[in-house]
């Protein structure tokens, strides 16, 4: 399996870099990883449908308890089959679909492939955390999937509207995995779910799961994303948001209803009253839509909210049935999902207003569309309507308070689903037919060039469609794999026998109450139109969505104003204080005094000392910065010649060598800041500002001194040190213990300081260049005026120091801009 | 004679010497006082006295290498040798030691320590180097940046 993995990323990578010079064979490269799940999965089928798994165990990070733990049951089999089947036939299609040439080819069909090996990961992670991380990838290859074409300012937000959503649900999640992985005391997926574990944080923990699979499956409030995300390539639309990716969240619920929906009270209302919700409201969406794709994506939202429902209740006889409407769904969706792209590409829109009359040579697009309506609509010999039965008759027989209610929710939904399968294939196929001349014809020029679409154009999305037709007609051939789907979600599940005919039974009643509620919502289209157009006094969710953001950035902008006033004072003052108040509040409350030291240890630390702090009063009270940085420097010095006078050498000579560079360079500093200070510390004549900093300096020194004492007197463990000092010469070769220290034993440490001092020096060049450049400019501006001096103010280039902190860019253009301007 | 040439020869011929003491600095550090970090550091200070004989155009003529690639090479040195003992499946950082004869020098201690610590030393040197650069300059005459950035502190930044 982990080979299966290693296979997707290195095809993806490899197309992604070199896509462009593979043209429209990436693609073949693209399928080979798809077409490898499938041939593996086959050769595991025998085993699984006998309810065996494949596991596989890999060590990654034992300490964290993470290992790679990937696992094939009967459940993930389904999952592979619709993640590799659906994508084999989307790479078909994206043959035909995409244009030939281009670096966005290569790089769309990589990602593609990446996708799938993610999904492919996550549905075979058998550890929390190794599934969380596939799960994000998915999200990142969605977010470069949906902002393709980069250029276009609407892909960029919808990708990062979907982005945004699904990686903050996918945070949520990860501190659910959490929170349920510390109860059960393992991240191992099976072993946790064959034994769950229960309580509050438990109960925390799967809300906070929940809500990541929402988001994940959108899922209202979080639905707003996927019909953003249709401005992606129709062949990414077909694969990612109506067949894989979405699935994802229903994936997590399926696995983790069976455990904890009947031991953990709010699962199932919450769970199943979002998928209600998103069911319901979703489809009426659906039913508003003028654009074919986006009634199709609204689709998708109401169907994935069937399927949290089916998931959510949890039963086995639920969960079983939800197994077939996932298949089924994946279908028909993905087919219809081509055939708004075969449109769109054959004749130039996708608006069921403007759609042409199609004639012959599309007899097959329309056989291909009917079939997957049918299949979405819920009629029967069509596998969505196998589907359908099962589950009204696993909601018929579940046991839990309110199933009817959730019964005829589902009912009421899928007389919708009915009335805008209709809609799709009128509004595509029989309206465009029918319609009158349009006496606007000049205004809009009607789309008459509809070429005929390709047969192998249309033969991926007519494999799907043969596929719901013959599983509708002979659904007893997926009764296996179902089987063993259900079985390895619920121990208990029992085998299903798939039938067209189960006799007169309340499921057949409903399935006829569906048709029938759904022809009467289609003869009363008009009507139910005008209501329906209230709707849009309704705040969507990409409407909340924006709101959120803006307030976010509103908020952000308030807090910062009030952080961060610009005043070097205020800052140094605020760090300083804090970093000795909270210490010393601690050493306060809780240390003892242990006495005070002894006063001198040696006689020549009293002239050092006196020197110390008589430059340090100095720096403090003269009058020119100069003179502050050099009688700091002295304070320095007389640091090292105390280490001298303790016999620590090293430490002196390292002191001495940073006194003499950092006063160097402060000088240089210097030379750019005004010669004396507006304010000296200690002769300032503001009363505040003064008490203040002598509040703040003698804070610090107190808790500094006080520290010191206390940290040093009190050592109740063996000090580190001197473990170090003894094993600097046998383990680390070298009789410095400094040294071995920096460079051995605390080697990351002085790692992540030389990195940061990387990071100091880049941004000093960068701090002095934006001072460098507004110089720049306002020379330029100077000149300017010299050229033409009758220039009023104000009409001369806008001399914006800040301007460098914003626009990074070349160092050449403030001075070009003004003599362009002003050339007469 | 100006006293400007003095003080450009003195510092002439002291560069080199202090320029070797920081590299003994850096060889000797593992059993002596010092190390990469001080020996950067006095390596450092060699160049401030460059500076001072000569300014900026005879800091930027010690090395044809740029100060950040300096600061570069000497990061990705020691990000190299710590992620060095991962080739051979041993952890992060895991030091290694070897023991040479040489014919004329005698046996050699040499540890996986060593190519950090010249990284360390780089690193320093570079940052030393591209403070130089950043503000090493003389400040313009008529408006120097300073006084610009204080007019825009207080009028903010339209002109």
């Amino acid at each position: 399996m982990l080979a299966l993995l290693a296979l997707h990323a290195v095809l993806g990578t490899g197309a992604v870099a070199f896509g462009s010079r593979l043209g429209r064979r990436a693609l073949a490269v693209g399928v080979i990883g798809p077409v490898v799940a499938l041939v593996w999965l086959a050769a595991q089928l025998g085993r699984l449908l006998d309810g065996g798994s494949v596991d596989e165990h890999v060590s990654w990070v034992p300490g964290l308890g993470i290992a790679l733990d990937l696992r094939l049951d009967g459940f993930a089999a389904v999952m592979v089959l619709l993640v590799s089947g659906v994508g084999v036939a989307v790479f078909a299609y994206a043959a035909r679909y995409l244009p030939a040439t281009g670096e966005a080819l290569g790089r769309l069909i990589g990602l593609l492939t990446l996708f799938s090996g993610a999904m492919l990961g996550v549905v075979l992670s058998d550890n929390l955390l190794v599934l969380y991380t596939f799960w994000e990838l998915t999200s990142i290859t969605s977010y470069l999937l949906i902002g393709n074409d980069h250029t276009k300012a609407r892909a960029r937000a919808a990708a990062l509207q979907a982005l945004l959503i699904t990686s903050a649900g996918g945070l949520a999640m990860l501190a659910g995995f959490v929170l349920v992985g510390q109860a059960a005391g393992t991240f191992r997926l099976s072993a946790l779910l064959a034994d769950p574990p229960g309580g509050t944080a438990v109960t925390v923990g799967l809300v906070l799961v929940a809500v990541g699979a929402f988001t994940k499956s959108a899922q209202y409030p979080f639905h707003s994303w996927l019909p953003g995300a249709m401005v992606a390539p129709t062949p990414v639309s077909a694969y990612l948001h109506s067949a894989t990716m979405v699935k994802a969240g229903v994936y997590l619920i399926a696995r983790f209803a069976p455990a904890f929906a009947a031991t953990t009270t709010v699962w199932r209302p919450l769970v199943v009253g979002v998928g209600l919700v998103t069911m319901l409201a979703g489809g009426l969406r659906a039913m508003r839509q003028h654009d074919l794709k986006l009634l199709l994506a609204f689709g998708t939202v109401s169907q994935l909210g069937f399927m949290v429902v089916m998931f959510g209740v949890g039963t086995p006889e639920a969960v079983t049935a939800g197994c077939v409407l996932l298949v089924a769904h994946a279908a028909f969706k993905a087919a219809l999902f081509m055939v708004v792209g075969i449109l769109d590409h054959e004749t130039g829109t996708r608006d069921l207003r403007e759609l042409p009359a199609l004639g012959r040579g599309w007899g097959l697009t329309k056989a291909v569309a009917l079939i997957s309506a049918a299949s979405m609509a819920g009629l029967p010999l069509f596998l969505g309507f196998i589907a359908k039965e099962e589950d009204y008759g696993a909601l018929a027989d579940a046991r839990f308070s309110a199933h009817n209610l959730v019964l005829a929710g589902t009912v009421l939904g899928s007389m919708i689903s009915f009335a805008y399968s209709a809609r799709f294939l009128w509004g595509a196929f029989v309206a465009p037919a029918r319609r009158p001349p349009d006496p606007f014809a000049d205004a809009h020029p009607p789309v008459d060039h509809a070429h005929t679409p390709a047969f192998s154009f249309v033969l991926p999305a007519a494999v799907l469609a043969a596929f719901t037709l013959v599983m509708g007609l002979f659904p007893s051939l997926l009764d296996g794999l179902i089987s063993a789907a259900g079985r390895s979600l619920d121990a208990s599940a029992h085998g299903v026998h798939l039938a067209l005919w189960h006799g007169l039974e309340l499921p057949l009643v409903l399935s006829g109450v569906t048709i029938a509620g759904g022809c009467a919502l289609v003869a009363a289209a008009r009507p139910i139109g005008r209501v329906l157009a209230t709707g849009a006094r309704v705040p969507s969710g990409s409407d909340v969505y924006v709101a959120a953001l803006r307030g976010l950035n509103e908020g952000a902008t308030r807090l910062t104003g009030v952080v961060q006033n610009g005043s070097l004072p205020v800052y140094t003052g605020v760090i300083l204080f804090t970093a000795a108040a909270l210490p010393g509040a601690v050493l306060l409350t809780s240390g003892s005094w242990p006495g005070w030291p002894r006063a001198l240890a040696s006689p020549a630390q009293l002239p050092v000392a006196v020197l110390i702090v008589g430059a340090a009063v100095g720096a403090a009270a003269v009058g020119r910065r100069f003179s502050a940085a050099l009688l700091l420097g002295v304070v320095g010095y007389g640091m090292a010649a105390l280490f001298v006078v303790q016999g620590a050498p090293d430490l002196a000579l390292t002191q001495a060598a940073i006194e003499t560079l950092s006063t160097v360079l402060f000088v240089l500093v210097l030379r750019r800041l005004p010669d004396r200070f507006e304010r000296r510390p200690l002769r300032s004549r503001l009363g505040l500002g003064r008490g203040l900093r002598v509040v703040v300096a003698g804070t610090v020194s107190v808790t500094v001194f006080a520290f010191m004492i206390m940290a040093s007197s009190s050592r109740p463990a063996r000090p580190v040190s001197a473990e170090m000092v003894e094993r600097a010469l046998p383990d680390g070769h070298g009789r410095n213990v400094v040294n071995v220290i920096l460079v051995d034993f605390r080697g990351l440490d002085t790692l992540g300081e030389i990195t940061v001092l990387a990071a100091a020096a880049i941004g000093a060049v960068a701090l002095a260049r934006v001072g460098r450049r507004a110089a720049a400019l306002a020379e330029a501006l100077a000149e300017a005026r010299g050229i033409a001096p009758d220039l009023p103010d104000g009409v001369g280039p806008p001399a914006t120091a800040g301007g460098g902190l914003v626009d990074g860019g070349g160092d050449g253009r403030p001075g070009s801009a003004p003599s362009g301007e002003v050339a007469p | 004679m100006r006293p400007q040439a003095i003080l450009e020869l003195s510092v002439r011929a002291i560069f080199h010497a202090v320029l070797v003491g920081s590299i003994y600095l850096l060889f000797a550090g593992h059993n002596q006082p010092g190390g990469g970090f001080v020996g950067g550091l006095v390596a450092g200070a060699a160049v401030a006295l460059r500076y001072l004989a000569g300014g900026i155009d005879e800091v930027r003529s010690l090395s044809r290498f740029q100060p950040w690639t300096i600061l570069g090479a000497g990061l990705f040195t020691a990000g190299c040798t710590a992620g060095a003992p991962l080739l051979v499946g041993a952890p992060v950082l895991d030091s290694g030691y070897l023991s040479v004869s040489l014919p004329v020098i005698g046996s050699v201690k040499a540890t996986a320590a060593l190519p950090f610590d010249i990284g360390v030393y780089l690193v320093v040197v570079g940052l030393v180097l591209m403070v130089f650069e950043a503000f090493g300059d003389e400040p313009e005459d008529d408006a120097p940046p300073g006084v610009v950035i204080a007019n825009v502190e207080e009028h903010g930044v339209e002109p």
